[in-house]
């Protein structure tokens, strides 16, 4: 083996006082040798960003490190001069980070940004550095580089945006790319592209990449070495393969068991029960008014959407940015109206309705949004947030309260948390939360709004249970959003896939997912990554063996 | 940009048309103006007489289409109180209020953005919280005080600068600080607050993970970016520079356009009231058409579609 | 979108917003300072009368002129007396209620009108928004104080005719700011759940979005309180305010201008009170400000 790039050894990172613990990253030691993609992989907090960033001297003032050594090149970065350390960035070693919208200065041409990279580091002609800017552009494989050249970032997807960050950081063939979750934002054939283009670059550029992310798949695809990280501290490590398929730890064992399957695991038949929602010819188009910046134009945002859910199924619907999912939504629980067509609540049409008509059938069809921190009023008890729907429709207060309680160890929190305020709920907690306000009103059918998209994945698969019981528990009918194929195939009885405000494919999981139709779901499917990772059955290895800190032995 | 442009002008014309209405509408709030032309104690037959010549008995539609299209083209109507064009009148005032307004502007700017930029650089700073301070205390001295003590300090005990009058340069130093001071503390806000905004933004994030060197994030990658809202906000302060100069012209009894506003006050002589008013208006209306202009001109988001 | 990476979330048990509120507040100096001038000025203003032993009013051409104690004035004058020989205490804390007064009335004016405007146009956007907006834009032309000069010269200077003027020009900040804060909040998805759950419109305005734009539109009030109070201050000082008699610490300076050469004291004395007053209620405004910070969100 040749000399590591990258070698961390035992670094501390130090968090400010108050915080839920003393260090945000505790004794780690990792390396990266010359084109190996070592994956970072852990859940929210658990100082895999913080590792990146302190390797890159971008660290925010409250954080820092306080022991060890980060040797790159043969020098010790945390003991380097900042103006020293600053020299190497870019030129040495290059970071792509999440959010591609807001990555790229939108004052100034992607061209010349990238071309500040030569500016800054090198003595090239200005006729030299514009023809290397468009050979980089090339290589990302943007189409068109001198159109590209002069764009602005407004002006591109966040697909484009994100290769310019990447031929930005390709710019100067530095010897370490970081990449802090550079997928997480885009839709999955983005993704795809993107994790195979630095698959591909790793080869040509000989860079070794460290590659932080929070998604096993993206984890099974494109790493040679994984890293598990909880709460500042590695929990394991070791070849890909190795760690995926036959985890040690507990805790790595406890995220790839709380990975969704591709398959139902239990199937279900419901063709004895009744149909309880059925849309019909259902369209809607936006006329999107010309502002003072845009010229006006027209989305068919739905086109001709026709479906039914029986009683106690869920139904997925499944489908990338852009497909009309959310607008479908909207026009179900009514936000917006319906252009044509007809939604069929046990028979009535409320598709229709005005809104003084719609009232008392607008608690049949209720809804969990994806944000848990944007879904609950922040200045309102919980309490009151759940009795908000039984009292808009007259129902006595301590009926209401009652059931409030009830609700709340139903989806298992403690039922004094009606006293507080939002704030003082995680994640996970506030969306069960947003489950209970739902179900206040009993309704019929509930809709997830990509209602476990924001939870790490832990989190995901408890709400994910509790989803499931509650709905064969009351004979619930859910319409499951989400653009998340293993988490559609693990929970929904059958799918819809959409595409440009039309549904392309229906069938059940097996179907759709096995021997799909349309070129589009093919498309998405094959873009899914790790697909040739076998998610262990976690309860068929041998038991873990710790030392007494919980460290493997 | 074109489109944008035309959009932005119409808006202007529409905004310049209600606000002449109102300023126009002033002169019949208390009453019957021939009256108040006339004085209290004139005979009903000097108010028929007046009301008969300057037209007051047709319908109120008709004399404001009547005065608008003599704004438009220049002719405001005559002053009551010296029967000379209130265009003649005004036009001869007017350069010295839009002086001192540019001068007051430039000091304001020239205090503010450096100011709110080191501020922002470093937050908690030493620096950041004399720039606080300053902000803080400046917004609460009231303007018309602040320029007596400092004729009282310069003028009087120290014997710099002069008191009054608008004869040589000299005579604008007070003034200029009197006016441009109040307009500070909210420039350099906004650019303390822009900059920081920016300096979190994931581009400048990105601009240090390129190695760039510090001169170059804060000036080419931050500050072209926060100084955008401070171009909006200082067309604005600018308008209300002018609309305020009223203050710090009866102070300094500098011989400008508020000066007279003053006049004419005591003077009951409203049409040139009217026409002060609709002036002043229609340069603030000027200046934030052209501060949105500037702005779509630098943001590519706006100007390239 | 994450600006840095993420720093772990600071943990104890979570108190409620109300309370972490009040913790903020206690250890914000800002706000503790000027709450306590602004404190003092308001008990000086309600117990006016039984601080000064004279009345506001009094002329006496014996006692013209006197200078505060700390000038080598008498006890009895402790701020000296004015060209007309009235006390100046009297005079200072009297007027203390009129700039109160006036700061409060007009600010509620414009707030009613402003907060109104501007979360309709936030929650309604389009044709409601493009009115609301035109309207702002007409008003900002509009030159504040040659408009209330105007119309005060027109209706004669009283309180209530200062009042009013004031309270209907001063809007705008109301506007504008509450119409960006409703358009976020109208944005969230609790605005989204309420409508779901069957929630009528005024209780939503009432009861999601109105709580929280709550500290926005205090702030705003606090600026316009104090914008209010300098306004009137220089227009009884251009001799357009309140008519004298009546003690306004704008017309005290006004009346001191005349002495400038010889009685500093006189526009010093009225200056600081109007300084400390606004001061107060910015450094109050400014400390809700930072108190009310959004928390909910880590």
């Amino acid at each position: 083996m040749t000399d590591p790039i990258l070698s961390i050894r035992n670094l501390t990172v130090d968090l400010p006082r108050g915080a839920d613990r003393p260090h945000a990253v505790e004794a780690l030691t990792l390396q990266v040798q010359p084109r190996e993609i070592v994956c970072i992989v852990g859940e929210s907090g658990s100082g895999k960003s913080i590792t990146a960033f302190t390797t890159m001297g971008l660290l925010p003032k409250a954080l820092t490190p306080s022991s060890g050594e980060v040797l790159f090149e043969g020098r010790d970065l945390l003991t380097l001069p900042a103006a020293e350390h600053a020299k190497l960035r870019g030129r040495r070693m290059a970071m792509i980070f999440q959010e591609p919208m807001s990555a790229l200065n939108p004052c100034y041409t992607v061209g010349d940004q990238i071309e500040e990279m030569f500016e800054q580091h090198t003595t090239l002609s200005k006729a030299e550095r514009r023809a290397r800017t468009l050979h980089l552009l090339d290589e990302v494989q943007l189409p068109d580089p001198p159109r590209i050249y002069e764009s602005y970032p407004h002006q591109l997807s966040g697909g484009q945006r994100q290769r310019i960050v990447i031929a930005m950081a390709l710019a100067l063939d530095p010897a370490l790319l970081i990449a802090d979750e550079p997928t997480t934002a885009l839709d999955l054939s983005t993704q795809a592209q993107i994790l195979h283009l630095l698959k591909d670059l790793r080869e040509k550029h000989s860079a070794g990449i460290l590659f932080v992310t929070h998604d096993f798949d993206v984890v099974a695809e494109i790493a040679d070495r994984v890293v598990v990280m909880k709460q500042g501290r590695i929990v394991e490590q070791g070849p890909a393969e190795e760690v995926l398929t036959r985890p040690r730890h507990p805790y790595t064992r406890l995220l790839i068991d709380a990975v969704p399957r591709r398959s139902r695991a239990v199937g279900q038949d419901l063709s004895r029960s009744p149909e309880i929602l059925r849309v019909a010819g259902l369209d809607k188009t936006y006329h999107i008014r010309g502002t003072m910046f845009r010229p006006a134009r027209t989305v068919h945002a739905c086109r001709d959407i026709e479906f039914g859910v029986r009683r106690g199924e869920t139904l997925g619907i499944v489908g990338e940015s852009g497909s009309g999912k959310s607008t479908l939504v909207k026009c179900l629980i009514r936000l917006e109206d319906p252009d044509n067509g007809a939604v069929w609540v046990e028979g009535t049409n409320i598709a229709g309705y005005s809104r003084r008509a719609l009232h008392p059938y607008r608690k049949d069809i209720q809804i969990v949004f994806q944000d848990p921190y944007g879904s609950l009023n922040p200045r309102r008890t919980i309490g009151d947030q759940l009795a908000e729907g039984p009292t808009n429709f007259g129902e006595p207060r301590a009926k209401v309260m009652a059931r409030a309680r009830e609700l709340m160890r139903i989806v298992r929190l403690e039922p004094e948390a009606l006293n507080r305020y939002p704030n003082q709920f995680s994640g996970g907690q506030r969306q069960r939360i947003c489950i209970a306000r739902a179900l206040m009103v009993e309704p019929k059918v509930l809709i997830a709004d990509e209602a476990v998209s924001a939870l790490d994945v832990s989190v995901q698969k408890e709400v994910l249970k509790l989803l499931n019981e509650i709905r064969d528990r009351m004979g619930l009918t859910v319409l499951f959003i989400t653009h998340d194929l293993r988490v559609a195939a693990q929970v929904c009885d059958r799918l819809i896939v959409m595409q440009k405000g039309e549904i392309v494919e229906r069938g059940t999981v097996d179907e759709v997912f096995g021997t799909p139709k349309h070129a589009y779901t093919q498309k998405l499917l094959a873009a899914q990554p790790g697909q040739a990772w076998e998610v262990p059955d976690i309860a068929s290895l041998p038991p873990a063996r710790l030392d007494a800190m919980g460290g493997l032995i | 940009m074109l489109l944008f442009t035309l959009k932005r002008f119409g808006l202007a014309i529409c905004v310049a048309l209600t606000v002449s209405a109102i300023s126009f509408g002033l002169l019949y709030m208390a009453g019957d103006p021939a009256v108040a032309i006339a004085g209290e104690n004139a005979s009903s037959v000097d108010i028929a007489a007046i009301t008969a010549q300057y037209g007051f008995d047709r319908p109120l539609l008709v004399q404001y289409a009547d005065w608008l299209g003599g704004a438009l083209t220049g002719d405001l109507g005559r002053s009551w109180y010296f029967d000379l064009p209130v265009t003649q009148i005004v036009t001869d005032r007017l350069g010295v209020t839009v002086t001192l307004g540019a001068l007051a502007i430039s000091f304001a700017l020239i205090l503010a953005i450096p100011m709110g930029v080191a501020a922002a650089v470093r937050p908690n700073s030493l620096i950041d919280r004399a720039a606080l301070f300053l902000s803080v205390v400046g917004q609460a001295i009231p303007s018309f005080w602040f320029g007596l003590i400092l004729i009282v300090v310069f003028s009087i005990k120290l014997g710099l600068v002069p008191a009054s009058g608008s004869a040589s340069w000299k005579h604008f130093i007070l003034p200029t600080v009197v006016l441009g001071y109040y307009a500070t503390p909210a420039i350099m806000r906004l650019t303390r607050a822009g900059m920081l905004e920016v300096l979190s933004a994931d581009y400048i994030r990105t601009a240090r993970a390129k190695g760039l060197d510090t001169r170059k994030i804060l000036f080419k990658h931050a500050l072209r970016n926060a100084i955008i809202p401070v171009i909006s906000l200082a067309a604005v302060q600018m308008g209300f520079m002018l609309g305020g100069s009223i203050v710090v012209e009866s102070i300094f009894a500098l011989h400008g356009a508020g000066y007279l506003a003053w006049e004419s006050i005591s003077r009951n002589d409203l049409p040139v009231m009217q026409a002060l008013i609709l002036v002043f208006s229609m340069f603030y209306i000027l200046f934030t058409f052209l501060a949105d202009l500037l702005n779509a001109w630098m943001d590519p988001r706006l100007r390239v579609g | 979108m994450t600006h840095t990476p993420p720093v772990p979330p600071v943990r104890e048990v979570q108190p409620s917003p109300r309370q972490m509120m009040l913790r903020r507040a206690l250890r914000h100096r800002g706000l503790l300072f000027g709450g306590a001038v602004m404190l003092v000025i308001l008990l000086i203003a309600i117990f006016a009368p039984l601080l000064s032993q004279h009345s506001p009013y009094a002329q006496s051409l014996m006692a013209r002129m006197k200078p505060p104690v700390f000038l080598g004035g008498e006890a009895t004058h402790w701020l000296g007396t004015d060209a007309l020989g009235r006390d100046y205490w009297s005079r200072l804390a009297h007027g203390a209620r009129v700039s109160l007064m006036i700061g409060l009335f007009a600010a509620t004016i414009s707030a009613l009108i402003g907060s109104t405007l501007g979360i309709l146009a936030g929650y309604f956007g389009g044709r409601v928004d493009m009115a609301v907006t035109f309207l702002i834009n007409v008003r900002l032309a509009m030159p504040v104080v040659l408009v209330a000069l105007a119309v005060v010269a027109l209706f004669g200077g009283s309180l209530t005719v200062v009042v009013t003027v004031l309270g209907l020009l001063l809007w705008d900040r109301f506007a504008v700011v509450l119409r960006a804060a409703t358009m976020q909040v109208r944005k969230l998805e609790y605005v989204a759940a309420a409508e779901v759950l069957g929630a009528s419109l005024p209780r939503i305005l009432w009861k999601d979005i109105l709580p929280n734009v709550m500290n926005h539109l205090i702030v705003i009030f606090t600026l316009e309180m104090a914008h209010a109070i300098i306004l009137e201050a220089a227009l009884s000082f251009l001799g357009l305010g309140v008519q004298p008699p009546t003690p306004s610490w704008g017309l005290m300076i006004s009346e001191g201008k005349e002495m400038l050469l010889f009685e500093p004291w006189l526009i010093t004395i009225p200056g600081v009170a109007l300084f400390l007053l606004v001061l107060s209620i910015n450094m109050l405004g400014d400390g809700i400000r930072d108190v009310t910070a959004p928390e909910g969100r880590n």
